[in-house]
């Protein structure tokens, strides 16, 4: 098959970037998205052209690398990552659409690939349990009900890949750090840290700039793991608590330390 | 390169501890359960409000490195974590979906830290050093209660206990897994400790940055070259002691399960400076993975084994069989793995089922378009428990394999080929996980140490974690306890020295403006290590392959384009680099494999088999771990033996009929 990819180039953050048109000649159906990318840019470097950067790694879908917007849909189509989708999912003869994620906490760093550093920024807000190498006891020492441990597992799919900042009208990650507060949350383990977790992730958060949850859905519809709504919602209990507590952001954000 | 000016220039360095050049692994004697303990007792310490005057280089952010960098943190040194990911919760051991193992024998089914350990020797067919071997189960159990303590949410029982499956090859239910994505789980528990050191200012993280080089300053590992890979900077990092846990080195056969971004630079570069490299050949070959569609494929997905438990392999008995796989009644399959191996059956280990399903697959009963395949067969499951515990069990799994290949596993079986998935080989390492070069760590899938020939499932977490929790943090401050802070800084001339040289060659790739691309001599290398040393090995194909890789690297330096700039996001720059060095250590693989003549594990030798058609093993010969040194000259390394001995579990020609 044949396909028309109107792609996003542009050269670095500080240079104007802009849609730029190849044809892709080459298709099996077979293909992944970004082994049709692959093919692409094997020919642009013969022809003596820069391929399209791209992220990629682990290209099975769970090393949250890869992004793209496809056709203004993060990762192209509902429940996967960009690796995991392939051209059997398009037509002969479409033209696709391609751009990195767009969010002002990801500045462009080339072509499709965009710097998602804030989101380790996020988790070193509180995204962790405090335990240190050597203090644990034994593993089977705290029962997890089930149902919790499971809830906890749905949250903690969660890839990182940022789709869901991509998908948001608002730019806001609260998907993102609701996986993380409720994995954490729906655990024994995690409770002493709960609420201070919470608030502390949220600051920086919006510290670095993402929107506010105004419950459009688009982040959990276009979320690889399919991450519920709900986790936002258990993210908001937490804060509630939190502020009925007196808990204030123990965290030293990037734009208090600018103030 | 202002960073470790301060208090160190005025340092001389005066190293204390003794080292021996050669292969003496260190390991203490006496009765094997009391090894760790007593080394550990033996071994220096440093003081607490000494730690932080010591800054650890960590290269790799996984399971190894994450654990190593965010424990070593925690104890207070200064550390410097490296990865070329965006961030290091991606690392690759990301994607090990199956489980990991620990002798917590919660289930009461006779397990215990010396079956492990005599499992793991056993599996890794008699090829390991039994003291690492016997500490790695020890740890193991350490491992559990770790992670449960950071927030693993392994599965658990209705009671809310810990829940566990049998796996690949063991006869004891001693896997702990989150559902399909226990690496996932597992990593990103490394990774919030390592966020958490990064927050409190001990560990300095650099994501996209890659090593490019070691600097050795007077024999000892003293920092690294890196590369920026947004910016094209290359800068030079001092430190008093280095880690690589930069994983294995399966790519070098371009289409593996591995990440795209998976290579072998940090520790072929570090074998160019003095590190020995154990068992380069031992490759191992995991047996359910999604079969190749086409040319262009860029890589392999795995499908986890422990689909073994519960999915039944076969193949069509007609040879050229055509009809739909559920239209194939009962009495026409072959379930070769059940009929063959009928203690064991699906759950033989990885390169046995690899093996025959190569076997099948040559006979012409191969299914699929290519006739590479085999079936892994869901039917009968879900018959027996029911289609909503496979989807408990396996639902990830089954997602992916439909997403791939647009069948629904449900409904019809799946297919399944081997694929280059794990490196048993890799840089040797002493009982302290030092390579040859002092104050050079390898840990992970990057060292050679615990495996053996071959690796059994779910035991390549449960080493990257024990490596990083728990071996590395004890091992280091030995290390640091023996020499003085600092004493070398950037400017030294072994790091400009370095520095010169990755700057040559990232002008020179630039330069060549061949006719070929990075990845088109990666698939042909690739293609060649397939061939000729992949499941079956033989002399003729080594010898072919031996003559054939000099003259890929040849052409590669005279032919490969790699276009745009060194001071920017590029890509193929970095590609360039990676199959420079596997057009390197390719080579280095079928010298290994030629000078092994015997079968063992995952290295069959078609020379040496027994009469059913098994690996046959030359203790006599070969019971050894082979080292190479770099020489200089690439076609001509020295082999160096490390002796094997073994005291507790005795050699046996392995047997899971």
């Amino acid at each position: 098959m044949k396909v028309t990819l109107k792609v996003w180039r542009q050269k670095n953050a500080k240079t104007p970037g802009e849609f730029k048109t190849y044809p892709a000649n080459h298709v099996s159906p077979d293909m992944s998205f970004l082994e049709m990318l692959d093919v692409v840019n094997q020919e642009l470097i013969l022809k003596g052209e820069e391929p399209i950067a791209f992220d990629h790694d682990c290209r099975e879908g769970i090393c949250g690398m890869c992004s793209l917007m496809i056709n203004g849909i993060a990762h192209g189509k509902k429940a996967v990552t960009t690796c995991q989708l392939h051209m059997r999912s398009f037509n002969d003869g479409d033209t696709i659409t391609i751009e990195p994620w767009r969010a002002k906490p990801f500045p462009i760093l080339k072509d499709l690939v965009v710097d998602r550093t804030s989101f380790d920024r996020i988790i070193q807000a509180g995204g962790f349990i405090s335990a240190s190498t050597g203090s644990a006891p034994d593993g089977n020492s705290i029962p997890v009900a089930k149902p919790d441990a499971d809830k906890a597992m749905d949250a903690a799919a969660c890839i990182g890949c940022a789709a869901c900042v991509a998908a948001c009208p608002n730019g806001s990650a609260m998907l993102f750090t609701a996986a993380k507060v409720t994995h954490l949350g729906f655990l024994p383990q995690g409770q002493t840290e709960r609420h201070q977790r919470a608030v502390n992730m949220i600051a920086v958060h919006d510290a670095e700039g993402f929107g506010n949850c105004t419950n459009i859905g688009e982040c959990s519809a276009v979320c690889p793991k399919e991450i519920s709504l709900d986790t936002i919602s258990r993210l908001n209990r937490d804060i509630v608590v939190a502020a009925l507590k007196g808990i204030e952001p123990t965290v030293e954000t990037a734009a208090a330390q600018a103030s | 390169m202002s960073e470790t000016k301060n208090e160190t220039t005025t340092r001389t360095s005066v190293r204390q501890i003794e080292f021996v050049k050669g292969l003496d692994s260190g390991a203490p004697g006496g009765p094997i359960e009391q090894r760790w303990d007593t080394h550990r007792f033996q071994m220096k310490l440093v003081n607490p409000s000494n730690r932080r005057r010591y800054t650890v280089i960590v290269v790799g952010s996984g399971l190894a490195g994450g654990a190593a960098a965010a424990t070593l943190g925690e104890q207070g040194y200064n550390v410097k974590c490296f990865c070329y990911q965006d961030s290091p919760r991606r690392a690759h051991s990301i994607a090990a979906q199956g489980g990991i193992n620990a002798a917590k024998n919660y289930r009461n089914d006779g397990d215990s830290i010396y079956r492990l350990f005599y499992d793991t020797v056993k599996g890794g067919d008699f090829r390991a050093r039994e003291s690492n071997v016997y500490r790695l189960a020890q740890v193991s159990v350490n491992i559990i209660d770790q992670c449960v303590a950071q927030g693993v949410p392994f599965a658990r029982e209705y009671g809310g206990y810990l829940d566990n499956r049998s796996f690949g090859g063991a006869q004891v239910s001693r896997t702990f897994y989150a559902r399909g994505q226990t690496g996932q789980q597992l990593l990103l528990g490394a990774y919030q400790a390592l966020e958490r050191q990064i927050a409190a200012g001990s560990v300095k993280m650099f994501p996209r940055t890659e090593m490019l080089d070691i600097v050795v300053v007077d024999g000892y590992a003293r920092g690294i070259i890196t590369r920026d890979m947004v910016t094209g900077k290359i800068e030079r990092h001092v430190a008093d002691a280095v880690v690589l846990a930069t994983g294995g080195y399966g790519n070098v056969f371009y289409l593996s399960t591995n990440a795209k971004g998976c290579n072998t630079t940090a520790i072929w570069r570090a074998h160019r400076r003095g590190a020995f490299f154990g068992n380069p050949c031992f490759t191992q070959i995991h047996p359910t993975c999604i079969p190749v569609t086409g040319d262009h494929q860029s890589k392999l997905t795995l499908m986890s084994e422990s689909l073994r438990n519960d999915g039944r392999i076969w193949v069509p008995k007609k040879v050229g069989e055509t009809r739909d796989p559920r239209q194939i009644p009962e009495n026409e399959r072959y379930y070769y793995l059940e009929e063959r191996y009928p203690s064991f059956g699906n759950l033989v280990p990885r390169d046995v089922a690899s093996r025959n399903a190569k076997q099948v697959c040559d006979e012409g009963r191969g299914v699929g378009p290519s006739g590479l395949g085999v079936y892994l067969d869901f039917s009968d499951s879900i018959k027996r428990l029911g289609k909503a515990k496979i989807v408990e069990r396996y639902g990830n799994l089954f997602d992916m394999y439909a997403q791939i290949t647009g069948e629904n596993p449900y409904e019809t079986p799946m297919r399944i080929y081997p694929a280059i998935h794990y490196t048993m080989g890799g840089l040797w390492v002493d009982y302290n996980l030092m390579s040859t070069i002092p104050g050079l760590f390898v840990a992970g899938e990057a060292n050679f140490s615990d495996h053996g020939a071959n690796r059994l499932g779910a035991s390549a977490l449960m080493q990257g974690l024990a490596d990083g929790y728990f071996v590395l943090p004890y091992t280091i401050a030995n290390f640091l306890a023996g020499i003085k802070p600092g004493g070398v800084d950037t400017n030294h001339a072994a790091f400009v020295e370095a520095e010169a040289e990755v700057n040559g060659r990232v002008k020179k790739f630039l330069s060549i403006n061949g006719k070929r691309t990075v990845d088109d001599f990666h698939r042909e290398l690739g293609k060649m290590m397939w061939d000729e040393c992949g499941m079956a090995r033989n002399e003729a194909g080594l010898k072919k392959a031996l003559q054939r890789i000099p003259e890929i690297r040849e052409e590669f330096w005279q032919n490969v384009r790699v276009p745009g700039e060194g001071n920017d996001l590029n890509q193929e720059l970095e590609k360039a680099g990676r199959v420079a060095d596997f057009l390197e250590l390719g080579e280095l693989m079928c010298v290994d494999a030629l000078q092994r003549s015997e079968s063992c594990g995952g290295h069959f030798r078609e020379e040496s088999q027994t009469a059913d058609g098994e690996a046959l093993r030359d203790d006599e010969n070969f019971s050894y771990v082979s080292t190479w040194e770099y020489t200089g000259t690439l076609s001509k390394p020295e082999l160096h033996k490390e002796p094997l001995a073994f005291e507790y579990v005795k050699p046996s020609q392995r047997s899971y009929k």
